[in-house]
C-alpha cells in the first residue's frame, strides 16, 4: 500500500510533465489521455488506500522519500504521511480532479492550448496532494504555494484577457498576504518548539499551554499567537473575510478550474490545515475564537453578497466563500470532524454546481449572465436535474429525526448543532450559531434564485437585446456585463448560427452524474463515520480534541427548535426566492433597477475592492513613487554621487571629446588610487 | 591537491594570454575570424575553469570547518600569498566559474565592438573574483577585491549603454569611498595584530573599542557592495547601462562580495562590534526590503526593476548574516548563491528581448507569450524563483534567513516577511505587462522565440534553480561545518 500511495501522489506530476513539456509534440489527445489516465490511476489508488484505512483498519504510516531543508533543528523531509485526514483529502482531491479532467475534454474542446491546460490541472493536483500528505511545515508550505502557483496559472489561463491576468495576480498577491502570516507562524512554531515536523511537534504542545511569548515587542499567549498567525495563512487560501477578494475574481479562469481549485479542493486547504493542527488549536482558545468569528462573519457576508450577483459563476463563488466560513466556525467551536465532513460533502455538491454551471455556459454559448437565461430546464434536462440535486444538497434540505437528506443536510446541521452546543460554554459561539442559521436561509435564497433565474421563468435568450435593459452605464466595474462574453465557445456545433441553448455532450454529462451520486449519498453514507458514533474509530489520532471538548458528543441532544431551525429558514429562503423570481417574475429585476442602498452595498460586495484599491494599491504606488523619485533621486543621489558627478561632467564637457575615452582615465585614476593606497599600507607598517 | 586554488584562480589568465597571442600573431587575419577564435578560446578557458572548480568542490571535505587546499608562500613585508577555501567560500568559486561560460555565450552575438578586449576583461574579472574567494591573506584579499572592480568598471564604461560614463562613475565613486576606509582598517589591523593571515586574525581578539571602528570601516565597503540602503543607488544605473553579461556578473557575483566580506571579516573578527551594530544592520535591511520593493514596483525599465529587486533580496542576506545563528547564516549564504543563479537568469531574460528589440522599456512589450511560448515559460520559472516560490532555490534562502532573523529579532522578521508580498507584487506585475495580453505593438509582430544558443544558456540555470529548490542539502551540507564553526565562535564571543 505504501508505495501505491506514493504513486498516487506523483502520478499527476508525471502527467503534468509529459503534457507540459511535450504536449506540442505528442498532440492534444495524447496529452489529455495521459493526464486524465494518470489522474484516474491516482484516484483508484487513493480510494483503495481509503478502503484499507477505513474498513481495513490499516495503520497510519509515513513514507520518507528524501530530505528537504535540513539545518540544525530546522529539519524537513519530502514525505507522504497517511492518516485519516490525509486519506480523506486524497480521495476528495483525486476524485474531483479526475472527473474535472474528464469534463475538460468536452469543456475545453475548442481551446487551442489543451496540453497546457491539462498540464496545469495535473500540476495543481500534485501540489495539492503534496500539501495534504506533508509531514512537516516545509512540505506543507511547498504544497500550499504550489497550489497557489497552479491557481495563478489557471486563473490567467486565457492570458489575452487583461481581466484574467489581473485576477491571477490578485489571487497570488492576496494569498501571499496570507502566507506572510503563515510564514511568521511557522517561524514562531520553530523557535517555540525547535522542530517543524508534525509528529515531533504535536506531543510538545501541551507543555507550552499558558506560557507567554515575546513577539514584536509584546508578550503574547504563546500558543494563541502561533495558531493565529498560521490561521492568517488559512484565511488567504480559503478566502475568508478580509482576504476573500481574490476568489470571485478567480472566476476568470475556465469553469473546470473553478470547480476543482476554487470550490472543491484548494480553497479548503485552510480548513484542512486548521484540522491538521487541531493539537495546537485545542490549546489555543483565543485563536480558536478568532477562527470561529472570522468563519461566521465570512459565512454571513458572502451569503449576503451572493444574493445580488448576476453572474452565475460569481453566485457560486460567493456561495463557496460562505460554505468555507461554515467549515471554519465548525473548527473554531471545536468540531473539527464536522468541518472535515462539510469539506467532504461540499466538494461533491459544489464541484457539481460549478460543472453544471459550466454545462449551462456551454449550452448558452458562453453566456454567464443569469438575467439572460431562464426557461432552460426543457432544453437542458440533465443539467437541470443534476443542478437541482446540487442545490438541494447545498441548502441542506433534509428531514430531521428521520435523518434523511442530501449530503449538505448532514454536514451543515452537524455544524449548526455544534455551534449551539458550544454556545452553552462559550458565549461567542452563540454568534456563530445565529449566523449559521441565518446564512442557511440566505444560502437557500441565492441557490434557488440561481435555479429559478437560469432554468425557470421566461426564456430571455431568444434574440438579442432583450436582456440588456438592466445594467447599462453605471459604475466602472459592471463585471457581470464584462464577463458575459468571457469564455470561449467550447462547443462549436451551433457556432454563430443557432443561438438556441442545447444540452451538453456526454463527456460533460458523465462527470456531472458521478458527482450527483456523491452529492446525494456522501452525507448519508459517511455521517456516522465523520461525526457520529463511529468517529473515534474513523479519525483515530488524526484529529485531536481535548477531553473537555464534548461538542460532537452532544449534537444529537440539542433542543427541538435547534433541530428544526435550519429546515425552517431553508424553506423560507426557498419560498422567498420562488416569490421574487417565479410568482412575481420581474420583481427581482425591478429591485435591482432601483439600485437602493442595500442592494448597491451587496451588489458591490460591501465595497471591499474599492476600499483595498484606495488604500493598499494606491498606497503602494504612491510610496513607491515617493521612495524612488523623492528618496533615491532627490535626496540620496543629489547629496551623494551626483554632486561630485556634476562637477566631473562639467570637466568632461570642457574637454569636449569622445566620452568613452574618459573611461580609461577613470580606470587609470582608480588603478592609481588602489595601487597608491596599497603601497602606503604596505610600507606604513612594514 | 595543493595548488588547485592558484590553478583555478589564474587559469583564466591563460585564456587572456592566448587571446593576446592571437591578436599579435593574427594581425593580418580577418577581424571576424579573429573574434570568433577569441570567443572560442574564452569559452574553452571558462569551461576549463568550471571543470577545475567542480573538481575543487568534489575534493572538498564538508566535515572540515577550516580552510582547505591551503597555500602559503611568504611574500614581502609580512604579507603572504595565502590561499584557502572553507565551506563558506568554496561554493562562491563554483558560482563564479558556473556563470562565466554563460556570460561568454550570452555575449556571443550581442557584443560587436572591441570583442577581444571585452573577452579579456571578463577573463581577468573571473580570475580576480575567484581570487577574492580563495584569498586568506588580508592584502591579497584587498588586491583581488579592488582589482575586480576595474574590469567591471571598464565593462560598464566601454560596452555599456548611453549613460555608461555616468553609471561607471557612480559605481566608481561609491566603491572607492568604501575601499579607502577598508584599506585604512586593514592597515590598523595589520599593525595591531602583526599578521595579515585571515585565519590568524580570526583567532585574534581585537579590543572592543577598536572593533567598533574597524567594523565601521569594513561595513562602509561591504554595504556599498551588497548594496544596502541608502548606498544602493549606483546599482540600478550600473545595471541599466551594463551589457547583459555585465549585469549577470554584477548581480550574480559582485554583489556577493559584500555578504562574503561580512561573513569572512565582520562576524568572526569583530564579533562584539557586529553584535553592537546588529540593530543598525537589521534596520537597514528591513528598509532595503520594503523600500526598494516598492520602488521596484514603480519602475518602467525592466532591468531597473530587477536591479531594485536585487537590493531587496540582499536585504534578506544581511539580516540573515547578522542574525548570528546557524539557520540565518546558512540561509544568507543560500540566498546569495540562489540569487546568483536567479538574478543572473533574469538579466539574461531581459537580454533576450533587448537583443531583439533594443529597448528595455516595459511599456514597449506585452503579449510576448503569443510569439515566444518557451521564453514565457523560462521567464515564468525565474520570476517564481525571484518571488521565492517553494520548489525553487529562492525559497530556501528566504525562509531560512527570515527564520534565523526571527530568532534574534521578531520585529525584523515581521517587517521582512512583508517582502514575500511585495516581491509577488512587482515581479508578477512585470511579468504580466511584458508577457501576457495581446501583442499590440506592431514592432513585436515578428519577434522570435528562444534560439538554440539561448536555450543552452538557460538550461543549466533552470536545472540549478530547481535542483537547489528541491535538494538544498547539496549546498547546506557543504556550508554547514564552517557555518557552525563561525556561529559557535561568534556566539561565544558575544556571550550568548
Amino acid at each position: 500500500m505504501q508505495s501505491l500511495v506514493v504513486i498516487a501522489v506523483f502520478a499527476p506530476l508525471l502527467g503534468a510533465a509529459i503534457a507540459g513539456l511535450s504536449g506540442r509534440r505528442i498532440g492534444d489527445v495524447p496529452s489529455q489521455a495521459v493526464t486524465t489516465g494518470l489522474l484516474f490511476l491516482s484516484c483508484a489508488l487513493a480510494w483503495s488506500n481509503f478502503c484499507s484505512q477505513v474498513w481495513g483498519h490499516a495503520e497510519p504510516f509515513t513514507v520518507v522519500l528524501a530530505p528537504f531543508i535540513d539545518v540544525g533543528q530546522f529539519q524537513s523531509d519530502w514525505a507522504v504521511r497517511i492518516d485519516t485526514l490525509s486519506t480523506v483529502m486524497l480521495v476528495v482531491v483525486t476524485t474531483v480532479s479526475s472527473l474535472v479532467h474528464l469534463y475538460s475534454w468536452g469543456y475545453m474542446a475548442e481551446d487551442d492550448c489543451k496540453p497546457r491546460f491539462f498540464a496545469y490541472l495535473s500540476l495543481f493536483t500534485f501540489a495539492m496532494l503534496m500539501l495534504v500528505t506533508a509531514n512537516d511545515f516545509m512540505q506543507l508550505f511547498f504544497g500550499w504555494e504550489g497550489v497557489g502557483l497552479a491557481s495563478y496559472l489557471l486563473i490567467g489561463f486565457w492570458f489575452k484577457k487583461p481581466s484574467a491576468s489581473a485576477a491571477a495576480i490578485k489571487a497570488f498577491v492576496v494569498n501571499r498576504v496570507g502566507d506572510f502570516g503563515f510564514a511568521l507562524g511557522i517561524m514562531t512554531v520553530f523557535w517555540m518548539f525547535h522542530t517543524i515536523r508534525f509528529p515531533e511537534l504535536f506531543p510538545l504542545i501541551a507543555a507550552k499551554a499558558g506560557s507567554s511569548w515575546q513577539f514584536a515587542g509584546q508578550s503574547w499567549s504563546a500558543l494563541d499567537l502561533a495558531a493565529a498567525l498560521l490561521f492568517v495563512g488559512a484565511m488567504g487560501k480559503s478566502a475568508q473575510f478580509f482576504l476573500h477578494t481574490w476568489l470571485p475574481d478567480a472566476m476568470e479562469g475556465p469553469t473546470p478550474v473553478s470547480a476543482l481549485i476554487h470550490a472543491a479542493t484548494m480553497v479548503t486547504a485552510g480548513v484542512y490545515m486548521v484540522c491538521l493542527l487541531s493539537p495546537l488549536f485545542e490549546y489555543a482558545p483565543t485563536a480558536k475564537s478568532i477562527v470561529m468569528v472570522i468563519g461566521a462573519i465570512t459565512a454571513l457576508f458572502a451569503a449576503t453578497v451572493g444574493l445580488a450577483q448576476n453572474d452565475i459563476k460569481r453566485v457560486i463563488a460567493y456561495s463557496t466563500c460562505s460554505q468555507l466560513g461554515y467549515m471554519f466556525f465548525a473548527a473554531g467551536v471545536g468540531a473539527y470532524q464536522g468541518a472535515m465532513f462539510h469539506l467532504f460533502t461540499h466538494a461533491f455538491f459544489k464541484a457539481l454546481l460549478f460543472l453544471s454551471a459550466g454545462s449551462v455556459i456551454i449550452g448558452m454559448h458562453h453566456e454567464q449572465d443569469m438575467r439572460k437565461m431562464g426557461g432552460l430546464w426543457k432544453l437542458m434536462p440533465i443539467t437541470w436535474i443534476v443542478m437541482l440535486i446540487g442545490t438541494i444538497a447545498i441548502t441542506g434540505l433534509g428531514i430531521p429525526h428521520l435523518d434523511l437528506g442530501f449530503a449538505g443536510f448532514y454536514s451543515k446541521d452537524a455544524i449548526i448543532d455544534s455551534a449551539y452546543v458550544a454556545s452553552k460554554t462559550n458565549p461567542l459561539a452563540s454568534f456563530a450559531f445565529v449566523v449559521g442559521v441565518l446564512a442557511a436561509g440566505l444560502t437557500s435564497f441565492y441557490s434557488w434564485r440561481l435555479i429559478f433565474m437560469t432554468f425557470h421563468g421566461h426564456a430571455k435568450w431568444g434574440g438579442h437585446g432583450e436582456g440588456h435593459a438592466h445594467d447599462h452605464g453605471h459604475h466602472a466595474d459592471a463585471h457581470a456585463s464584462d464577463d458575459a462574453h468571457a469564455e470561449p465557445l467550447p462547443d462549436d456545433e451551433h457556432h454563430a448560427h443557432d443561438h438556441k441553448p442545447h444540452e451538453s455532450p456526454w463527456i460533460v454529462i458523465v462527470p456531472l452524474l458521478a458527482l450527483a451520486v456523491g452529492a446525494i449519498f456522501a452525507g448519508w453514507f459517511f455521517d456516522e463515520k465523520f461525526v457520529g458514533a463511529d468517529r473515534a474509530e474513523f479519525w483515530r489520532a488524526a484529529i485531536f480534541t481535548l477531553p473537555s471538548n464534548h461538542v460532537l458528543d452532544q449534537i444529537k441532544s440539542v433542543p427541538e427548535w435547534v433541530v428544526w431551525a435550519p429546515l425552517i429558514v431553508t424553506i423560507i429562503g426557498f419560498v422567498a426566492a420562488w416569490y421574487v423570481y417565479i410568482a412575481k417574475e420581474g420583481l427581482g429585476a425591478r429591485i435591482a433597477a432601483r439600485k437602493g442602498p442595500l442592494w448597491s452595498f451587496l451588489y458591490n460586495k460591501w465595497y471591499f475592492d474599492e476600499l483595498y484599491d484606495a488604500t493598499f494599491v494606491r498606497g503602494a504606488k504612491a510610496l513607491g513613487d515617493l521612495f524612488w523619485k523623492g528618496g533615491d533621486q532627490k535626496i540620496i543621489d543629489r547629496f551623494g554621487p551626483d554632486g561630485v558627478a556634476a562637477m566631473s561632467e562639467a570637466v568632461g564637457r570642457a574637454a569636449g571629446k569622445v566620452q568613452s575615452g574618459y573611461v580609461y582615465h577613470y580606470a587609470f585614476i582608480m588603478l592609481l588610487g588602489v595601487a597608491g593606497l596599497l603601497s602606503l599600507a604596505l610600507f606604513a607598517w612594514g | 591537491m595543493t595548488g588547485i586554488l592558484s590553478l583555478t584562480t589564474f587559469f583564466p589568465l591563460i585564456g587572456v594570454a592566448a587571446i593576446l597571442a592571437l591578436r599579435l600573431l593574427g594581425g593580418k587575419a580577418d577581424q571576424a575570424k579573429l573574434e570568433n577564435a577569441a570567443k572560442w578560446i574564452a569559452l574553452a578557458t571558462t569551461l576549463a575553469t568550471l571543470a577545475l572548480s567542480i573538481l575543487l568542490v568534489a575534493q572538498f571535505d564538508p566535515l572540515n570547518p577550516g580552510f582547505q587546499f591551503s597555500e602559503d608562500i611568504p611574500w614581502f613585508a609580512g604579507a603572504g600569498y595565502r590561499m584557502g577555501v572553507d565551506g563558506i567560500s568554496v561554493l562562491f568559486v563554483l558560482l563564479t566559474a558556473f556563470l562565466l561560460p554563460l556570460c561568454i555565450i550570452a555575449s556571443w552575438t550581442s557584443i560587436q565592438k572591441r570583442v577581444l578586449e571585452y573577452l579579456i576583461a571578463f577573463l581577468i574579472l573571473e580570475a580576480l573574483v575567484i581570487g577574492v574567494f580563495c584569498a586568506t591573506d588580508l592584502v591579497l584579499f584587498y588586491i583581488f577585491f579592488e582589482g575586480g572592480l576595474l574590469p567591471m568598471f571598464l565593462i560598464i564604461g566601454i560596452w555599456g549603454g548611453q549613460r555608461r560614463v555616468y553609471a561607471a562613475f557612480k559605481f566608481f565613486l561609491y566603491t572607492l569611498l568604501g575601499s579607502v576606509l577598508m584599506l585604512a582598517a586593514i592597515l590598523v589591523m595589520a599593525s595591531v595584530a602583526h599578521t595579515t593571515s585571515i585565519p590568524e586574525l580570526m583567532a585574534y581578539h581585537f579590543a572592543p573599542g577598536l572593533q567598533i571602528w574597524l567594523w565601521l570601516a569594513f561595513f562602509a565597503s561591504f554595504a556599498v557592495k551588497m548594496p544596502m540602503w541608502p548606498v544602493h543607488t549606483w546599482l540600478p544605473d550600473a545595471h541599466v547601462e551594463a551589457p547583459t553579461a555585465g549585469s549577470v556578473i554584477l548581480a550574480g557575483i559582485l554583489l556577493k562580495l559584500g555578504g562574503y566580506g561580512f561573513l569572512r571579516f565582520s562576524l568572526p573578527m569583530f564579533p562584539s562590534a557586529s553584535h553592537y551594530f546588529t540593530p543598525l544592520v537589521f534596520t537597514l535591511s528591513v528598509i532595503a526590503v520594503i523600500y526598494t520593493s516598492l520602488v521596484a514596483f514603480r519602475q518602467v525599465d525592466i532591468k531597473k526593476l530587477i536591479a531594485y529587486s536585487s537590493v531587496a533580496h540582499m536585504g534578506f542576506v544581511t539580516m540573515g548574516i547578522f542574525a548570528g545563528n546557524a539557520v540565518g547564516v546558512q540561509g544568507a549564504i543560500y540566498q546569495m548563491l540562489s540569487h546568483g543563479v536567479i538574478s543572473g537568469a533574469l538579466f539574461l531574460c531581459v537580454g533576450v528581448v533587448y537583443d531583439r528589440m533594443h529597448t528595455r522599456e516595459i511599456a514597449f512589450y506585452g503579449g510576448l507569450v503569443n510569439r515566444m511560448p518557451w521564453y514565457a515559460a523560462v521567464f515564468m520559472l525565474f520570476t517564481m524563483g525571484n518571488v521565492g516560490l517553494p520548489g525553487t532555490s529562492g525559497f530556501v534562502g528566504e525562509i531560512l534567513s527570515m527564520t534565523g532573523t526571527y530568532g534574534t529579532s521578531t520585529w525584523t522578521a515581521l517587517f521582512a516577511a512583508t517582502g514575500v508580498i511585495l516581491s509577488a507584487v512587482y515581479a508578477l506585475t512585470l511579468y504580466r505587462r511584458v508577457v501576457f495580453g495581446e501583442i499590440t505593438n506592431p514592432k513585436l509582430a515578428g519577434i522570435t522565440d528562444l534560439e538554440k544558443r539561448e536555450v543552452l544558456i538557460f538550461a543549466p540555470l533552470i536545472v540549478g534553480t530547481l535542483v537547489l529548490g528541491i535538494q538544498p542539502g547539496l549546498i547546506l551540507n557543504i556550508t554547514q561545518a564552517s557555518v557552525d564553526h563561525l556561529v559557535t565562535a561568534y556566539r561565544a564571543a558575544i556571550g550568548g
